[in-house]
């Protein structure tokens, strides 16, 4: 038993002093290694003191130590070499020691996320895809920085979040126009058409016939491509980008209303019957509720078509700020990395707002399968 | 049965027209007929309305009593109108479809041609790309609880906004053409595959799994004798929706790539110059092949369906 | 073969000042779906009577027109001929008194209501202020034995449960008509039988009049006052079995010869029926 629990100890230490003595890159005198000085070592002796302990924990009780001590083992090896290719160090083909720490890194966090995936619970349902979402752009900034990929082509993370911070005040101004001025109230319009336009027809079989198959072709259709149309009929400024934005919302938010208010079943449609309920009360209390999950899958769409309606129309005409414009601008300039602190605010914008428009739902349809599967 | 013999057409007739008319009315033909018919009003009431004021400055030049059948016969036939009647738009495309040599440059199937091959292209690596991270998902825990967050993440990110980019930083590189469109399209149409062969792979009912295992089968048999059958029926809806937004994809790149060809460069064209007629008919041109692509994907289901005994 | 149950004698009416008229009476009714050559005889020559306190089930097998006769007491079909009264009005007037409750063959509880505001639904049609429907909701959920699981949402109950809250929502109109079909129809045997002895002692209890649509024979003689046996194409009538077994009634009851006696004859009317084919 004892034996056996030290053949980590016996593997990984030769192993580990091995790989560390071999070249991991070059830099610019010649052949450079992991550690260099003290501050090295000591992340590098952490490291490897984390993952001893985390394989030679005992596996019972000791699950969840194991795997926060091999996950932290990971995110320190992956520090260390993160600080060596931002003091100069880059990728070789020869630079052993480089690659076995990112083969070691992948396996650990892999592990990592493999354990905590089989662990109950709400916070892990964050937690994995957060450690995967870190895994992503730990690699995006290791491979431009090692490969010194050109800025053009990919800047580096930590490059876009320089600009980031650098721009605040000009990627402000942009938001506004953009998503606050244009993008929201387009969608709050929009979807507000839709749902009364929905409830407009409810009544009309005839009309119902007619308006759903177009709805579903419309919205089949690239929208978009009116953004010149409404441009030359509302001005370059966000009267304009509002009105694609209505036009591109208006139709799934039409089609999913409908299909939501015909949800109910006709054994729910027969108990407000006898209950002598009027029109407007089995609306209230039986259609309307049932269509809710319909309407959210219509709002959660929309509220990504708000955000691309607004910003492409901006490609179309638009005053000296927004979004699309300072995007379109930008890569004719060659400023990539201020593309991408744009792109970051978009991306930062549309999943905010899908979070928000998430949490709502799962707050008023928290009855619904779906939602009752994803709380248990 | 036994019909008066006297007047046999009589006695058919109205109950034939009357069977006619009710199918007429529960159907859905009668309906959009309607709905189209006021769409058209409205149109061509708007381009009276839209295009007015210049029509009354122009006749106010040539003098100052004209009729309101003037005013209309001049909203309708101006040559750079504001909004461009159905009749100009239709004889444009007409014009530049049947009429034109294909290799003209300003042939419409030419640039629709251009348009749709970067969405096919596009299309099938989205397709391919959302059945992979489909089956990953549903094999992989790891992979299903990490990865969904992030598909659904990467729909957020407005990527239409970033398609100038994509084309322009991969035309450095020498990648121009039809490629970078298809990069655009396929982050486009691979999101409703992913998510709905997920939720196919996963259709089978415990019951139908348990079968399988008391048969011993293998994790590819399972895969190709019900889980892949069973995700037919939810991966056509998706790779309807995949194919309109790959169209999508395609027109809203050829916008930034200085406007050579495809019709979104010519509904870039257009808005520079002006040009109402030839936005609107690019317009046209796209509504229609979007309908004709998810018509494509229509076909193939119901080929497929028809192929595994036609229950649907 | 018309049956009527108006001269029989009702030996155990709690109410001796007898109401003048039935509370449901039907005659000659007719039921057909459709036109032409494609019609359906649902329904043909109904004749029933029903008196306050009765509890009456209808019996016979799929097709017979046991439910579409409630959906028609119920005002959710029309008749196409003959009369019905309901309370001493038309089917539609009770409705909009709402003095009949209704329960479904599934609880048709809505997800995203509590089991207290699930119950309260109808109520909240009716107009009635907060505090009367905070009542009678406690009222009606003490009756079939919920008290306590006011806060909790539908999913959360067993089937059996879901259904005990189904009839407390239709018992909160306190009306007294309830009509029921096939409740107990998707729960399994042991369920049933306990729900059966829940549904008897809330008769006993209250002046209840129920008309109970069943396709099992045990279940109706456990329950009834009367057992109307019915049959397909086209739906109609055949028997109406009194069922004279003591006002108190317990499970075990169903060994006795007098209960065998009772299931034997609805056994009979049934085979009747079907041999008129």
């Amino acid at each position: 038993m004892t034996v056996t629990r030290l053949y980590p100890l016996l593997m990984v230490v030769p192993l580990a002093a091995i790989v560390l003595m071999l070249p991991a890159g070059a830099v610019a005198e010649g052949p450079g290694y992991l550690i260099e000085d003290g501050r090295h070592a000591l992340v590098a002796l952490l490291a490897l003191a984390l993952l001893l302990a985390g394989l030679m924990m005992p596996d019972k009780g000791g699950r969840i130590a194991s795997t926060a001590a091999l996950g932290t083992a990971g995110f320190l090896a992956g520090l260390l070499l993160l600080l060596r290719l931002h003091e100069g160090l880059g990728f070789r083909w020869n630079g052993g020691a480089a690659w076995t720490v990112l083969l070691l890194i992948c396996g650990l966090l892999w592990v990592t996320m493999e354990r905590l995936s089989a662990l109950p619970g709400r916070i892990t349902m964050i937690l994995v895809p957060a450690v995967f979402g870190g895994m992503l752009v730990y690699f995006w900034e290791i491979f431009t920085v090692g490969f010194s990929v050109p800025q053009i082509l990919l800047p580096a993370p930590s490059v876009i979040y320089a600009t980031f911070m650098a721009d605040l005040a000009t990627l402000w101004v942009d938001f506004e126009q953009t998503y606050i001025r244009s993008a929201v109230p387009g969608f709050l319009m929009g979807c507000g058409a839709g749902f009364l336009t929905a409830i407009a027809i409810d009544r009309s079989p005839f009309l119902q016939r007619g308006l759903l198959p177009l709805g579903s072709l419309v919205s089949a259709m690239p929208i978009v491509g009116i953004a010149p149309i409404m441009v030359m009929w509302f001005g370059f400024d966000w009267h304009s980008k509002a009105a694609v934005v209505v036009v591109m919302t208006f139709f799934p938010m039409l089609v999913n209303t409908t299909a939501g208010l015909q949800a109910a079943s006709a054994m729910e449609h027969d108990l407000m019957r006898s209950y002598a309920a009027s029109y407007g009360q089995a609306l209230v209390k039986l259609r309307l509720p049932t269509a809710l999950p319909h309407m959210f899958n219509a709002l959660k769409l929309n509220s990504t078509l708000a955000l691309i309606g607004a910003i492409v129309a901006e490609f179309f005409g638009t005053p000296i700020y927004g979004m699309g414009f300072r995007i379109s601008t930008e890569v004719q300039r060659l400023n990539v990395d201020k593309v991408w602190a744009t792109i970051a605010v978009a991306a930062l914008a549309g999943s905010i707002s899908y979070g928000l428009l998430a949490l709502l739902e799962r707050k008023t349809t928290f009855w619904h399968p779906s939602q009752r599967k994803a709380n248990t | 049965m036994s019909a008066p013999v006297y007047a046999p057409e009589a006695a058919v007739a109205p109950a034939l027209s009357t069977r006619l008319a009710r199918r007429l009315h529960r159907g859905r033909v009668l309906p959009i007929i309607t709905v189209l018919a006021v769409l058209l009003a409205v149109w061509c009431a708007g381009t009276v309305y839209m295009n007015a004021p210049r029509s009354i400055e122009m006749l106010e030049r040539q003098g100052p009593d004209w009729t309101f059948q003037q005013l209309l016969d001049a909203t309708w036939s101006m040559d750079r109108p504001v909004v461009p009647t159905p009749v100009q738009v239709f004889t444009d495309i007409w014009q530049n479809t049947v009429e034109r040599e294909i290799s003209s440059r300003r042939s419409l199937i030419f640039h629709s041609w251009v348009t749709l091959s970067s969405t096919m292209l596009g299309f099938a690596m989205g397709t391919v790309l959302g059945i992979v991270i489909a089956v990953a998902m549903v094999y992989v825990r790891t992979l299903d609880r990490s990865l969904m967050p992030w598909v659904i993440a990467s729909q957020t990110v407005p990527i239409l906004a970033i398609a100038p980019m994509i084309v322009v930083v991969l035309g450095n590189i020498g990648l121009t053409g039809v490629v970078p469109k298809a990069i655009i399209s396929s982050y486009l149409s691979f999101f409703p595959v992913a998510i709905g062969m997920v939720k196919g792979l996963r259709s089978p009912d415990p019951l139908q799994l348990d079968l399988l295992s008391t048969y011993s089968a293998t994790r590819s048999q399972t895969f190709w004798k019900l889980r892949w059958p069973a995700s037919m029926p939810f991966l056509f809806p998706s790779l309807k929706i995949g194919v309109a937004l790959a169209l999508v994809g395609a027109i809203v790149g050829e916008l930034p790539t200085g406007a050579q060809a495809g019709l979104g460069a010519r509904l870039l064209t257009g808005s520079y110059y002006g040009q109402m007629v030839q936005l609107w008919s690019a317009l046209v041109m796209s509504a229609v092949l979007a309908l004709l692509c998810v018509f494509a994907v229509t076909a193939a289901e119901k080929m497929v369906v028809a192929a595994h005994g036609g229950r649907r | 073969m018309v049956a009527s149950v108006e001269d029989v004698i009702q030996p155990h009416s709690l109410d001796p000042a007898d109401v003048p008229h039935p509370l449901v009476a039907m005659e000659n009714l007719a039921l057909v779906f459709g036109t032409g050559e494609g019609a359906v005889t649902a329904l043909t020559n109904v004749n029933l009577s029903i008196k306050r306190h009765d509890f009456v089930s209808l019996i016979g097998p799929s097709g017979c027109g046991k439910t579409t006769l409630l959906r028609v007491v119920a005002d959710l079909v029309k008749p196409t001929s003959g009369t019905i009264m309901v309370d001493g009005g038309t089917p539609e007037q009770a409705r909009l008194d709402r003095s009949y409750g209704y329960v479904f063959q599934a609880p048709a509880l809505y997800p995203w209501r509590n089991v207290r505001r699930n119950v309260e639904l109808p109520l909240e049609i009716m107009g009635l202020p907060k505090t009367e429907r905070q009542e009678r909701s406690t009222r009606a959920l003490e009756t079939v034995g919920l008290a306590g699981f006011e806060g909790k949402f539908p999913w959360q109950l067993s089937g059996g449960m879901q259904q005990r809250v189904s009839i407390a929502r239709a018992m909160g109109f306190e009306p007294e008509l309830l009509l029921m079909d096939e409740p107990f129809g998707a729960l399994d045997e042991i369920t049933r039988d306990n729900l059966n002895l829940h549904l008897h002692e809330l008769w006993k209890r209250t002046q209840l009049t129920v008309i109970f649509v069943t396709h099992s024979i045990p279940e109706a003689v456990f329950l009834s006052t009367h057992i109307v046996v019915m049959s397909p194409r086209p739906g109609r009538i055949v028997d109406v079995i009194e069922c004279d077994l003591p006002y108190d009634r317990k499970l075990d009851m169903r060994e006795t010869p007098d209960y065998l006696r009772i299931a034997h004859k609805v056994r009979d009317g049934l085979r009747a029926g079907h041999s008129y084919e």
